[in-house]
């Protein structure tokens, strides 16, 4: 399992979801693991009753169905799916619309979709996806998942994990081809009075980290990358050249 | 997806699966990635197989660099550079090297014999091309390796007929424990045309860089350009291609450059915004009344899109 994990942080991200077919394939004793482990693109339904799109991941799947937040019906329709308890589902029902408007502010257009469920403990999840294009194709796709695990009457523990894939591509005569996409996760834990309610504190929570993902983003997709193109060859500022010959545009 | 069928794929087919992650190895990376697709495979035999055809077109489409056993030198295993099965030549040291593809050693080196080595007229532009290439490359990249070969037309021996070669150039930065490795790949064909007595030039340059501590971002970027001189004396065809190289490469890492600097502004900020238009963060706790509002702009027709 370690080393498919490890496989996968190696393989180019714009061929992600084949290779996890392919361990899918070679390894199916470790479905549930590679599944929950390895990010994917996100790819969004439209629900039938209400009309507004929903995220399609593991945590609203059920065989091959996907269960929509706002109408709670599987897509194509299931017979025993698993659905959340009347409670959690009050909560997820709010989590969804306040997340929406939390999308609105931040994306200004994109879609956000909150799951929640049992798993032992609870656990809630939410997932945004945003797109946007100024390049040609450019996408940004998070996905949240947080572990409440209620610590007293008053506190509870909150596990969070995130992860953001960004995806950002260019082809012009000038430049050619050029492709920068991929994933980066991290991981954030606190424990928290319950008192404003569960969805303040992971709302709060899930907005301080897709800000510093948004900014670590910044310095590892651009940062890091840029680093190695220049380490490789050095601009030619810094180059001693002894031909008189230059670039004269 | 479903769990009940168990349909476990054929031999070939993992054989297919195991080729096809060791080809899409980042630069520096097939080992690590043999070492976990072994674990994965779970059998000798069939990575074997796998690796036998995989790491060869790995190697020369990376276009590896390995020492001769007697560090005479180098060779460059590249598709311009085989000559056999697993034999490549270095025209530099008029050496072929057998090369053991799967751990990426040169075994043995022989002399190379006269039919696998140019004419003497030939000779002449390569070596001309690749004293002033070398010299380029050793002053633009801090790591770079090239050669150049004679890909057409190696058996002409005077003017009147056409010939090509290949200059390539290969850079990489392997820094597998800041977890950030890169390379630079660049292939120019040089076409000497006799009778037009010109000289094309073609190049694809190809860029990449992978950085996966807490996750796997990776660029990956290619470029095709072309470009023209006149057929001169092989020292001065020589200079001007290499001016013309040097010219092309140095434009293309600016416009990379450019690139990345109008990628946070453009792309990020229409992706991401930093903060809510209004500049404070989320009212989590107010979000009812948020949400009230915005639906009263919205049906206002306020809306920002």
């Amino acid at each position: 399992m370690e080393a498919a994990m490890g496989l996968m942080r190696r393989i180019p991200p714009k061929h992600s979801e084949a290779a996890l077919s392919a361990l899918l394939s070679l390894l199916p004793h470790h479905s549930a693991d590679l599944l929950s482990q390895v990010d994917q693109p996100l790819q969004v339904l439209c629900d039938v009753d209400s009309g507004k799109e929903f995220i399609l991941c593991e945590y609203n799947r059920d065989a091959d169905s996907y269960r929509s937040p706002w109408s709670n019906k599987y897509h194509p329709p299931l017979d025993d799916g698993l659905y959340p308890s009347q409670e959690l589902r009050k909560l997820e029902m709010e989590a969804n619309d306040v997340f929406t408007v939390y999308c609105d502010q931040y994306y200004e257009g994109g879609t956000s979709s909150v799951y929640i469920w049992e798993n032992e403990d609870e656990d809630g999840s939410r997932t945004a996806d945003g797109r946007r294009g100024y390049l040609e194709e450019g996408s940004w796709e998070a996905i949240h998942v947080i572990e409440v695990v209620p610590l007293d009457e008053a506190t509870a523990r909150y596990c969070l994990t995130s992860s953001v894939m960004l995806s950002l591509t260019t082809n012009d005569e000038s430049s050619g081809a050029f492709n920068l996409s991929g994933s980066i996760r991290r991981q954030m834990n606190m424990d928290i009075p319950v008192d404003e309610g569960h969805l303040c504190n992971m709302g709060r929570m899930v907005e301080e980290m897709e800000s510093k993902l948004r900014y670590s983003l910044d310095q590892v997709y651009f940062g890091k990358t840029k680093e190695m193109i220049c380490t490789l060859r050095p601009p030619s500022e810094l180059v001693q050249t002894s031909l008189p010959e230059q670039i004269n545009k | 997806m479903s769990d009940e069928e168990e349909t476990q794929p054929t031999d070939d087919q993992k054989i297919e699966i195991a080729k096809w992650f060791l080809l899409n190895a980042p630069a520096g990376e097939i080992q690590y990635i043999a070492k976990d697709m072994k674990a994965v495979l779970q059998d000798e035999t069939l990575y074997t197989t796998a690796a036998a055809v995989a790491f060869p077109l790995y190697n020369k489409s990376h276009m590896i660099c390995l020492d001769f056993p007697d560090r005479s030198g180098e060779v460059m295993v590249t598709p311009f550079s085989e000559i056999g099965e697993n034999e490549y030549v270095d025209p530099r040291t008029a050496q072929v090297a057998v090369v053991d593809h799967v751990n990426q050693v040169c075994r043995r080196a022989r002399p190379a014999n006269d039919e696998e080595l140019p004419t003497p007229y030939i000779e002449e532009y390569r070596y001309a091309l690749d004293i002033e290439v070398t010299k380029y490359v050793s002053e633009a990249y801090p790591k770079g390796i090239c050669s150049v070969y004679c890909v057409n037309g190696k058996d002409v021996e005077e003017p009147g007929m056409d010939f090509d070669l290949v200059v390539v150039i290969s850079a990489a930065r392997l820094n597998p424990q800041n977890f950030c490795n890169g390379s630079w790949r660049s292939i120019w064909n040089v076409e000497f045309k006799d009778e037009a007595q010109f000289v094309e030039v073609r190049g694809t340059l190809q860029v990449g860089a992978h950085y996966f501590e807490e996750g796997n971002v990776q660029l990956d970027a290619k470029h095709e350009c072309k470009d023209s001189t006149m057929l001169m004396s092989p020292e001065d065809s020589a200079h001007s291609v290499t001016t013309i190289i040097r010219h092309h490469e140095t434009e293309y890492l600016n416009s990379l450059q450019t690139s990345y600097s109008k990628l946070p502004d453009a792309t990020f900020k229409d992706l991401r915004r930093k903060l809510p238009v209004t500049r404070t963060l989320f009212p989590w706790h107010n979000a009812a009344q948020f949400s009230l509002r915005r639906d009263i702009q919205k049906s206002l027709g306020l809306e920002k899109k």
